[in-house]
């Protein structure tokens, strides 16, 4: 009887061994959940056609750093797929991830973009066209904490960088930031608790968000409610993908998890992720959903920052720039 | 009662035999007992303390006493303390009306209490978020007369009163259930008055449970975290409470200066409740000594 309760056990734990060998854990952020739940069959379809084996994607979502710093502590994933460079450089420098992820796939690993709009109230009572409105003394601007989402990080750089692309200098783009969130009325935690408190809550008169959050928002809540407005200049937020080397070394899924990395950027999947409105970085694919993806001037984080992880050094941290600017209450 | 509870011991006293228990298995319960304990809070605790190691001292100090973080204390700890405050009068009314009175309804009311015990914390501040905010059923009356409660530091004050009211009801509730009626007949047939009765004979017996419910309801919403966020509105130095501090420390990977905040706020909370403990026990010993 005992013997056979092991051998059974035995059984069980060998099967789950050979099953794990063709299955794959995509750790990843929170709003990405309806991008991978259509992007996964797609690609077990394509593997299965490719290479004729059957596999299995498991997909975990969270908030992006908290991920990362799971998947640090040991959870298995075989590739993270985030939406700030920070949470997997965080992962390279504690050698979970390749030092040089960003130069194992193509457009430094990050298959694609989105960029920070504006959201306003029907008809834009307030007539906000550009960076220069939201620090109008009557205007109450929604955005998230930089300190608790990289939401919030890209809507800070973004008011930053849209002033040194007219030119401004780095003292002026400090203040007109600092006049910027005088403007904050609620500092939301995360991306999607701002869109309730703009949408549901019907507080403030703008809310920063990013691109594909704004078309989100307008299929949700249809089109009459809200209006995107394109400012004259904003950011490019990259999606940024990275195999766990720590995992798949031990599990052999290396070839798995860069297939399932590799076809991110095929024309099917660049489909799906403009459908979910996420910039594709196929032009092609683009110019195909010109309508929703309204051409907008754009710069980089390394324009003006160096990277993610120094500016979240030199403005973000505690004591950082954005400590300095922004003290309510005072 | 005082006597009757001490008449056995000093009978047991005369005939103490090599201190052999009553009972046996002191040893073996005891060192089961401390085992479990240090595995479930101790080892984790301790964990929390050494990750903080890794700073030098002006490190920790800095993590810990930011003008900003000292904000998020008193407002954490200011909060806690006044929506305790508020439970233990509203919640030994609550108490008091579901032990005294029948009413149709009753068993559903008596539910209701503990609702706050069940639900997902994250859905009570969504719920009071839509309910106080300026577009909400009660914020939109509100808001005309000046009166803000979302995103302001009372709306945190709300949710806490909110998830910490079970704790003073089911604390008070069977202690005013076990209070002996006999007493309050004797006292009204001695000629004291409804008022008398109430602060003389039941409230120094209830008084011990008061407080551990005020206790249990005050550390619980000094670590509440998921209504809080939804409806504090989360401006630092205003409405940021400190477990949303060790969160945005920890969104920085600043591992090491979240466990500071983390251990501060363990230190403060097990004083404070070693404090409402010692109070406890005078109050209990007070009691039994004045009946």
């Amino acid at each position: 009887m005992k013997i056979r309760l092991l051998l059974a056990a035995l059984a069980l734990g060998t099967s789950s061994i050979a099953s794990a060998q063709t299955s794959l854990l995509n750790v990843s952020y929170d709003v990405a959940r309806e991008f991978y739940k259509e992007y996964n069959p797609a690609f077990v379809a394509h593997y299965k056609k490719t290479t004729g084996k059957d596999v299995k994607i498991d997909q975990s979502h969270a908030g992006s750093s908290a991920q990362a710093r799971a998947v640090n502590d040991g959870l298995a994933a075989d590739v993270v797929t985030m939406n700030t460079t920070t949470d997997v450089q965080f992962l390279a420098d504690n050698g979970v991830v390749a030092k040089d992820w960003q130069t194992k796939f193509p457009n430094d690993a990050s298959p694609t973009t989105s960029t920070m709009l504006f959201m306003v109230r029907s008809g834009n009572p307030k007539g906000i066209k550009d960076w220069s409105d939201l620090i109008k003394p009557d205007v109450k601007v929604i955005v998230v904490n930089p300190k608790t989402g990289g939401n919030g990080r890209y809507a800070y750089l973004a008011a930053w960088g849209s002033v040194r692309e007219k030119g401004g200098t780095d003292a002026e783009a400090a203040d007109f930031v600092a006049k910027l969130y005088k403007n904050v009325p609620i500092l939301a935690k995360g991306g999607r608790d701002a869109t309730a408190t703009f949408v549901q809550r019907g507080i403030g008169d703008v809310l920063i968000t990013f691109e594909s959050e704004v078309v989100s928002i307008e299929r949700e809540f249809g089109k009459g409610k809200i209006d995107a407005v394109y400012p004259s200049v904003s950011i490019t937020a990259e999606n940024p993908v990275a195999v766990v080397e720590r995992t798949v070394a031990k599990k052999g899924t290396a070839e798995l998890a860069k297939a399932y990395l590799d076809y991110l950027y095929s024309d099917e999947a660049q489909e799906i992720a403009a459908r979910h409105a996420v910039r594709p970085r196929s032009e092609k694919v683009l110019a195909r959903h010109a309508d929703v993806f309204k051409p907008i001037k754009q710069f980089t984080v390394a324009k003006y920052f160096g990277s993610l992880t120094e500016a979240q050094k030199v403005h973000f941290n505690d004591g950082g720039q954005f400590d300095k600017l922004y003290t309510p209450g005072k | 009662m005082a006597q009757a509870i001490a008449a056995p011991a000093q009978v047991a006293r005369p005939a103490k035999r090599a201190s052999r228990r009553v009972l046996p298995g002191f040893g073996l319960t005891l060192g089961y007992t401390l085992f479990y304990l240090s595995v479930i809070v101790l080892i984790p605790l301790s964990a929390l303390v050494f990750s903080s190691f890794t700073l030098t001292w002006e490190q920790f100090w800095t993590a810990v006493a930011s003008p900003r973080v000292l904000a998020s204390y008193r407002l954490t700890f200011g909060a806690s303390f006044l929506a305790a405050s508020v439970n233990l009068f509203f919640g030994l009314l609550i108490a008091w009306v579901l032990v005294r009175y029948r009413f149709p309804g009753k068993r559903i009311v008596d539910a209701l209490v503990d609702l706050p015990f069940a639900l997902p914390t994250a859905v009570a501040g969504i719920a009071l978020t839509s309910l106080l905010a300026g577009n909400g059923w009660i914020g939109s009356l509100l808001e005309p007369l000046g009166i803000q409660l979302a995103f302001k530091p009372a709306g945190i004050v709300v949710a806490l009163i909110f998830i910490s009211l079970p704790f003073v009801v089911r604390t008070v509730q069977p202690v005013l259930e076990d209070a002996e009626r006999e007493l309050e007949e004797a006292a009204t047939s001695l000629g004291a008055t409804r008022w008398q009765v109430f602060t003389k004979v039941l409230l120094p017996s209830i008084t011990p449970a008061l407080l551990t419910g005020f206790a249990m309801a005050f550390a619980r919403a000094v670590g509440e975290y998921g209504s809080v966020i939804f409806i504090a509105g989360n401006m630092p130095m205003v409405s940021e409470i400190t477990p949303l501090i060790i969160i945005g420390k920890l969104e920085q990977y600043d591992t090491a200066g979240a466990t500071a905040v983390a251990v501060v706020m363990l230190v403060i909370s097990f004083v404070l409740l070693l404090l409402i403990n010692a109070l406890q026990t005078w109050q209990r010993r007070r009691a039994g000594a004045s009946s």
